[in-house]
């Protein structure tokens, strides 16, 4: 089965990547294929200059790894964890000794280090598996969809140790779901769908090559509005009992929602959700 | 690389064997009391039983010739076990490959690491059971503690196939096909229960052909401190097993876990 056909992008060194796509878009294929964890059939793919395939040692010595499913060693405790992670990188024992406690004071779970892993809440896993990551202190982070199933104090705090990161020079490449999230934290991104490319940019480039500046998010008997009656630059969508018209005059979005009554208006800017669903479409996947 | 090259572990094998070494120390008093408990209900059981109606046998107490016979079977039964049963756990519900896979440890070193693994806990069961035979006098030379490098390079060779059945298996009653199908067999033909020229020459030929034989025909002389008949035919039949065995084992799992 081909997850990724057509696919060609080049990642800045100190920068933010994102990877965006609806489920089974490729997302996580291209990021195990890039870690030499999913074959390929064809193609080039190179990490830091070196093709995945000869210099995958290398790589892997500079790479850190924050998988979508967690997967950190049950049979352990969270100290522990990174201890071991570290000697599978054949780190010097005394250097892991000096760099753990760092780990987990940055991550703040420093008071659950011995605690075993089935005692901690879905955010400190995804904290211990960021620190796991940095146990080998990477140039590339790559994180795959690091925010999902978290509730907003733990998303944020995976947020600013993101920030962090790309501060102190490392190159992150992530996935996500979240367009909030990319906007936040990408630099650039990608979107992909069926393995392909959609549309490369930094996100206010997407919005603006993509979408006009403004919409308005119309709820309640939208068959009442005469689609056909707005102006010719207006473009609509319909989802269920929602409308959103797009245009760039803002004003006229505005006045036009003050003669809408007994509808429920939302009068913003474009984010890139909206690039993304409409590059995407609405259609839900699988 | 392509897939059906032969298997390049590097060192990081080590840090997979210690990963479950370490786990395994936190076990290790209930892990240790059934590696001694297991041989002891056997040897007297079936050993003392059995042996009054036997007497002797290939020139050696019933109790002493079983005694032998149960080393090399454990050292088989306990590396199966551990590649099959603990192998799967880490590879499937627990992830733990999958996270190492990340670092530069690579799958040939996990597949090595966990055969050197299984050997060690070979080394360890059939260790007990020589104690257990020392203490209750079925084993009286010292020449006899040479079986252990032999019991950890058994359970190597027994790991090996182990590993392939767990590089095809989706749950652990996979495994029973194999228990059933090939270890059983084994556990009763292969000379760990009486001598395997008493049986018929047809027979004897296909038993032959199975790995167990090799290793108790190694291992019980060594224990009982008589020579070693053909000891250059049953080490390559046996180290030839494990190495193809190992090389399948290696690419199978290449094969599982890069997907």
């Amino acid at each position: 089965m081909v997850a990724v056909a057509d696919l060609s992008f080049d990642i800045q060194p100190q920068s933010c990547f994102g990877l965006l796509g609806p489920n089974g878009a490729g997302k996580t294929t291209t990021l195990r294929m890039l870690l030499g964890q999913s074959p390929r059939s064809g193609g080039v793919l190179e990490v830091f200059g070196q093709d995945i395939n000869h210099g995958r040692r290398a790589i892997r010595q500079r790479t850190g790894v924050v998988p979508q499913a967690d997967n950190l060693d049950p049979d352990f405790t969270v100290r522990e964890n990174l201890a071991m992670y570290g000697s599978y990188f054949r780190l010097d024992p005394k250097v892991m000794d000096e760099r753990i406690p760092t780990l987990l004071d940055m991550v703040e779970l420093a008071p659950r280090a011995n605690d075993r892993i089935s005692t901690l809440s879905g955010g400190m896993k995804r904290r211990l598996t960021l620190a796991r990551a940095l146990v080998n202190d990477p140039q590339l982070l790559v994180l795959d969809e690091p925010t999902t199933g978290l509730d907003p104090q733990a998303r944020h705090m995976i947020w600013s140790l993101i920030h962090q990161m790309k501060r102190s020079g490392k190159t992150i490449l992530l996935t996500t779901h979240y367009m909030e999230e990319a906007e936040r934290l990408c630099d650039d991104v990608i979107v992909i769908d069926e393995g392909s490319l959609l549309a490369k940019g930094s996100p206010s480039e997407l919005i603006e090559t993509f979408c006009e500046s403004t919409v308005l998010e119309i709820r309640g008997d939208v068959k009442e509005i005469r689609i056909q009656s707005l102006p010719a630059n207006w473009r609509t969508e319909e989802a269920g009992e929602s409308l959103y018209i797009y245009a760039d005059d803002s004003q006229a979005l505005e006045d036009f929602s003050k003669e809408l009554i007994g509808m429920l208006c939302l009068h913003r800017r474009a984010m890139l959700e909206d690039v993304f669903l409409r590059l995407t479409g609405r259609a839900l996947r699988g | 690389m392509n897939i059906l090259t032969p298997p390049r572990p590097g060192l990081e094998c080590l840090a997979v064997w210690r990963r479950n070494a370490l786990v395994w120390r936190r076990v290790m008093t209930t892990s240790l009391l059934f590696h001694f408990a297991e041989p002891l209900l056997y040897l007297l059981g079936i050993g003392y039983g059995l042996g009054r109606f036997v007497g002797e046998l290939d020139g050696m107490p019933y109790f002493t010739f079983l005694a032998s016979g149960f080393i090399a079977w454990s050292a088989m039964n306990v590396a199966s076990m551990e590649s099959m049963w603990s192998v799967y756990t880490r590879m499937v519900p627990q992830q733990t490959y999958e996270g190492i896979l990340a670092t530069p440890t690579k799958v040939d070193d996990i597949v090595f690491g966990e055969l050197l693994w299984c050997g060690t806990k070979s080394l360890m069961s059939g260790t007990a059971i020589l104690a257990v035979a020392a203490l209750l006098g079925a084993v009286s030379n010292w020449d006899a503690l040479l079986v252990v490098p032999v019991v950890f390079l058994t359970g190597i060779c027994f790991a090996a196939p182990g590993l392939i059945v767990t590089a095809y298996a989706t749950s652990y009653d996979h495994f029973s096909f194999y228990l059933t199908l090939v270890m059983t067999p084994m556990f009763i033909l292969c000379g760990v229960f009486y001598p395997v020229a008493s049986l018929p020459d047809t027979a004897q030929f296909f038993v032959q052909l199975l790995p167990l034989t090799h290793a108790v025909e190694i291992i019980r002389p060594i224990v009982v401190g008589q020579p070693i008949t053909d000891l250059g035919f049953h080490l390559a039949a046996l180290v030839g097993f494990g190495l193809v065995t190992t090389w399948i084992a290696t690419v199978l799992f290449r094969r599982r876990l890069i997907n």
